[in-house]
């Protein structure tokens, strides 16, 4: 038994019956990123020492019966989430030195829970990018073909889980960052509800629609980490202050009955012929589960993508502000103090990222802010009504996570427009605030994993959880492997 | 109508000045406005800071509700209407005070809007209008010393609350801007929002300039002056830079939009950056921070929980006291003093006295140490008593005078101090007519004088008394025996 490839409920049973210890899966996890690390590169920074002292900490409280949600269980974490004293480089070289002075709220929690950290993953540089191919240190490849990317930006995160080198990991979302990658990967995604999670100690890429979410091996591990993860936190204004339910509880429950919207927006040309087939057997078989597919229409669908691309740039802009080059990180010379900032963020930034500041910038200027701002702030509202509207019918909306599995490395990377477009299908989601997950549902006949997406209202991830579960446990599609 | 730039040289008849006056305070909070840092002034740099106001990366702000009850008072005491809906938004600028380069401030939707400020100008009563009150946080600080070609950042001051206060452009002359200021400095201290203090970087003002022809309607080309960085500036700048613009116009020239600094060293205003060169902030709703609710409730605690302003106190000090408004206008000018005024009242003394009594004795010892009211020695009950001793005669008024010096350096009591050093004054008439009849007895070349009619000696006489009772005789008692032996 390799103890890396185990899930956290299974881990959780043999720890909690003291049949194994935790060093041993620390030991099993290691020899696996010794193993393919080299290929899959999902680390930026491996934390093996500080992953032992944690395990020796989970045995200790083992021992003590003190165990809890996540005692020594090996969870990566996306390196854009601060990490006390340990290097957190959001994969630009503007951070590559910088080592928080405190903890992230969610990592604090899961400390709480008795994790272990195995290491900081790779991501598209400040989380911009579909592919993680815009990180400034290296690529990160798809453990399921090496040719192909695992997706982004959370790449990292959602390539170590599905190639077994840490049993779960954190992502975040601003536009399908969490669940574009799991579908690439074959591993599950969630994407909480904005305010759901706290978001102190994630840098910001946009704030009002970045959301944090766990990338795991099934639905009921998914569950697990959001109840480690949910909940108010007075650091975050905008971390709802409402009660978080057991997500656990809705694991098992029936669908009988259950309203799945199916909006035709998302069934458009230019989809790939294997996932939209996919997609529609996995509609088929939760209507042999209970549920009643109901075509609905989400009609402001076709602006989401440029919506998307006006506020989360202008946002971006004003949040990577900061990076001046005054207080951390990268500082370049500069003859004086405006040739400094320009030196440094030259150096320091990637082009997607310049190109989006670049464009987050225009948009908010004097004279342009109405026109594109304003405007797209006006359009995320009829967006939001969309979804209202259409919940007013249905109880969940399922949709394909992105129009195409896995591209090859380096096929989109010249052409922002085409990569921008990956993420059609899961953009909304984040301008309505609403949460969703992507679940697998299929491989391509070059054996690539695709991933079926299922939105629910606001704050309603138990419907959510109720529908994937019910799907997976009727599926094999998250037993499969890579073989690496 | 308005006099005001009369004064300035050739011309100046002609126009008059159109200003308005954005004031920044510091609010008095004891932490920032997004973190839980101390706001102290002047300690070591760098050492009242926190991720969050260093602007590290992945951190969020959350809102101090004081800064908001703060602004919300200002509000209310200036007349303003509270926003029961308003929110943040970033103002976004690179500088490396500003850490996170964007400061939090209010742009489309202020806490407060449309108030007033009364002054009193040449005896006339004007209203000068709020426009808005809003919240933001202030920047920190950059050091140029030790000579090498870099400088320090100190961000102590980064994210302490601030207030922006924005007046109408109906101000018209500099002296009226000295008393709008005046007048906010003051109500501002009553509130406890700010301390008032210029030269610390409390309160900060910057003005908008403009002259027009007198009768002319429309606005003229305005300019903003900066750095105004004490209170004994800000009619200073302003006359400066009134002449400067209607020398510009009667030369043919024309006033440009642009910012000028104000240089205290000259009294002049030189251009900083033209219209073009003008920042754009790309402001745009803040989206860490939720936006701000003020439920009439709160509003209505607040309300109520309003000290009483300057115009109210000094009505009632004219009215139930009988004040002259000199006097009023003098006791209101600080909270702290109209309360030790009101105190020493209430305790017993005799309003008009008290007030004689504070203007002149207490400022003349307070203001040789340099010291405020606050670090009086002594309290308001102690004079209150001290009165009560001139009045039932133990001590002459001229004898208080060295009793309160002696209140002042030691903190004794007035009683304390008359026993201690045998100050009750003489009011024995058998004792006061020996003392008389031995000073007529020494000088008896005087006493025909006067008895001739030299009246003035009468002085003189009871300069030898007072001497030889050491100053305790009663001054009426020795008056009275004097002219009835003298007369004889």
């Amino acid at each position: 038994m390799k103890l890396n490839e185990l899930t956290i409920s299974e881990l959780r049973r043999f720890l909690d019956n003291r049949e194994i210890k935790p060093q041993e899966v620390v030991d099993d996890i290691y020899k696996r990123v010794d193993g393919v690390e080299d290929n899959v590169r999902s680390f930026i920074t491996i934390t093996k020492k500080e992953a032992y002292e944690m395990a020796a900490d989970a045995e200790q409280a083992i021992l003590e019966n003190k165990g809890s949600l996540l005692t020594g269980i090996p969870v990566a974490v996306k390196d854009n989430m601060c990490t006390k004293d340990i290097l957190t480089t959001c994969a630009s070289k503007i951070l590559h030195n910088f080592k928080p002075p405190y903890e992230s709220t969610v990592t604090t929690r899961l400390k709480e829970q008795g994790y272990i950290l195995t290491g900081k993953t790779n991501l598209d540089e400040f989380a911009m990018g579909s592919s993680t191919e815009n990180s400034g240190f290296h690529i990160t490849r798809n453990p399921w073909d090496l040719d192909c990317v695992p997706g982004g930006s959370s790449g990292g995160s959602a390539a170590a889980v599905a190639a077994d080198e840490c049993v779960a990991a954190l992502g975040s979302d601003t536009g399908g960052s969490i669940r574009q990658p799991a579908a690439f990967c074959g591993v599950v995604g969630l994407k909480p509800t904005y305010g759901r999670v706290s978001r102190y100690g994630l840098v910001a890429f946009a704030s009002s629609l970045d959301q944090i979410g766990p990338i795991t091996k099934n639905v009921s591990d998914a569950a697990i980490m959001l109840n480690v993860i949910a909940g108010h936190d007075p650091l975050d204004s905008t971390s709802a202050p409402i009660n978080v339910p057991d997500f656990a509880q809705a694991l098992g429950q029936e669908i009988k009955g259950l309203k799945i919207g199916i909006p035709k927006e998302y069934f458009i040309e230019g989809i790939d012929r294997e996932v939209e087939d996919f997609v529609r057997l996995a509609i088929k078989k939760l209507e042999s589960l209970g549920a009643i597919p109901i075509e609905v229409s989400l009609p402001h669908t076709g602006y989401a993508v440029a919506t998307y691309y006006i506020l989360a740039t202008s946002e971006a802009s004003s949040n990577l502000a900061r990076y001046d080059g005054v207080k951390y990180g990268l500082r370049a010379n500069g003859k004086d103090l405006l040739d400094m900032y320009m030196q440094t963020r030259s150096e320091g930034f990637g082009a997607e990222v310049k190109r989006r500041i670049m464009l987050g910038t225009y948009a908010l200027s004097s004279g342009y802010y109405d026109a594109y701002y304003k405007k797209g702030q006006q359009v995320r509202t009829l967006i939001k009504q969309d979804f209202d509207n259409v919940f007013n019918d249905v109880d969940v909306i399922v949709t394909p996570t992105s129009p195409t599995p896995a591209f090859r490395v380096g096929e989109k990377a010249a052409d922002p427009l085409q990569m921008y477009l990956s993420d059609i299908f899961t953009i909304s989601v984040n301008l309505a605030g609403i949460p969703a997950i992507s679940i697998p549902c299929g491989f391509t006949k070059d054996n690539l994993p695709m991933g079926l997406q299922i939105m629910g209202r606001h704050f309603d991830e138990e419907s959510i959880f109720k529908t994937a579960y019910a799907y997976e446990q009727s599926t094999e599609w998250h037993l499969r492997r890579p073989s690496l | 109508m308005k006099s005001g730039v009369r004064s300035q040289g050739s011309g100046a008849g002609k126009y008059e000045a159109v200003i308005g006056l954005e004031v920044h305070a510091q609010m008095l909070t004891d932490t920032k406005i997004f973190c839980g840092c101390s706001t102290k002034f002047g300690s070591e740099p760098n050492t009242q800071t926190c991720p969050v106001c260093i602007g590290m990366p992945g951190v969020l702000p959350v809102l101090n509700r004081k800064a908001v009850e703060f602004a919300v008072r200002t509000g209310l005491a200036l007349n303003c209407k509270i926003s029961p809906y308003s929110r943040f938004a970033r103002k976004n600028y690179f500088y490396p005070d500003l850490p996170k380069g964007y400061q939090i401030s209010q742009y489309e939707l202020p806490i407060c809007e449309g108030g007033y400020v009364e002054i009193v100008v040449d005896g006339d009563v004007k209203k000068i209008g709020i426009t808005r009150i809003h919240m933001e946080e202030d920047a920190g600080k950059n050091i140029h010393e030790g000579g090498g070609s870099y400088s320090f950042v100190d961000l102590n001051r980064a994210g302490v609350p601030l207030m922006e206060i924005v007046s109408e452009p109906d101000i018209r002359s500099p002296k009226e801007a000295a008393e709008y200021m005046k007048k906010l400095r003051t109500s501002l201290r009553y509130l406890g929002v700010c301390d008032g203090n210029m030269e610390q970087g409390s309160l900060r003002c910057d003005a908008n300039v403009s002259i027009r022809p007198v009768g002319q309607k429309e606005y003229g080309i305005r300019a903003e002056v900066k750095n105004i960085n004490s209170f004994k500036f800000v009619e200073k700048a302003l006359e400066y830079e009134i002449k400067r613009q209607i020398k510009v116009v009667e030369e043919g020239g024309r006033v440009i939009q642009e910012t000028r600094l104000f240089d205290s060293a000259t009294g002049t205003t030189h251009s900083m950056r033209s219209k073009e060169e003008a920042h754009d902030y790309r402001y745009f709703p803040e989206p860490d921070l939720v936006p701000i609710k003020a439920d009439a409730k709160w509003i209505n605690e607040i309300k109520d929980a309003l000290p009483e302003l300057p115009d109210a106190k000094r009505e009632m000090f004219v009215s139930e006291y009988g004040l002259p408004e000199y006097d009023a206008d003098f006791l209101v000018s600080e909270r702290s003093l109209a309360i030790w005024y009101e105190d020493a009242v209430k305790a017993g003394g005799q309003p008009k006295a008290v007030s004689n009594w504070m203007m002149v004795e207490l400022m003349k010892l307070l203001n040789d140490e340099n010291k405020t009211i606050e670090d009086c020695p002594v309290k308001p009950l102690q004079l209150a008593r001290m009165l009560k001793l001139i009045d039932n005669g133990t001590i002459s008024g001229k004898i208080a005078k060295t009793v309160f010096e002696d209140m002042y350096r030691t903190g004794k009591d007035a009683e304390i101090i008359v026993r201690e050093k045998g100050l009750i004054q003489i009011s024995d008439s058998s004792e006061i007519e020996k003392t008389v009849d031995e000073v007529i007895a020494k000088n008896p070349k005087e006493v025909e004088r006067i008895k001739a009619g030299d009246e003035k000696l009468l002085g003189f006489f009871v300069g030898q008394i007072m001497k030889a009772t050491k100053g305790k005789a009663n001054p009426q008692m020795v008056n009275d025996l004097l002219k009835k032996k003298l007369q004889q």
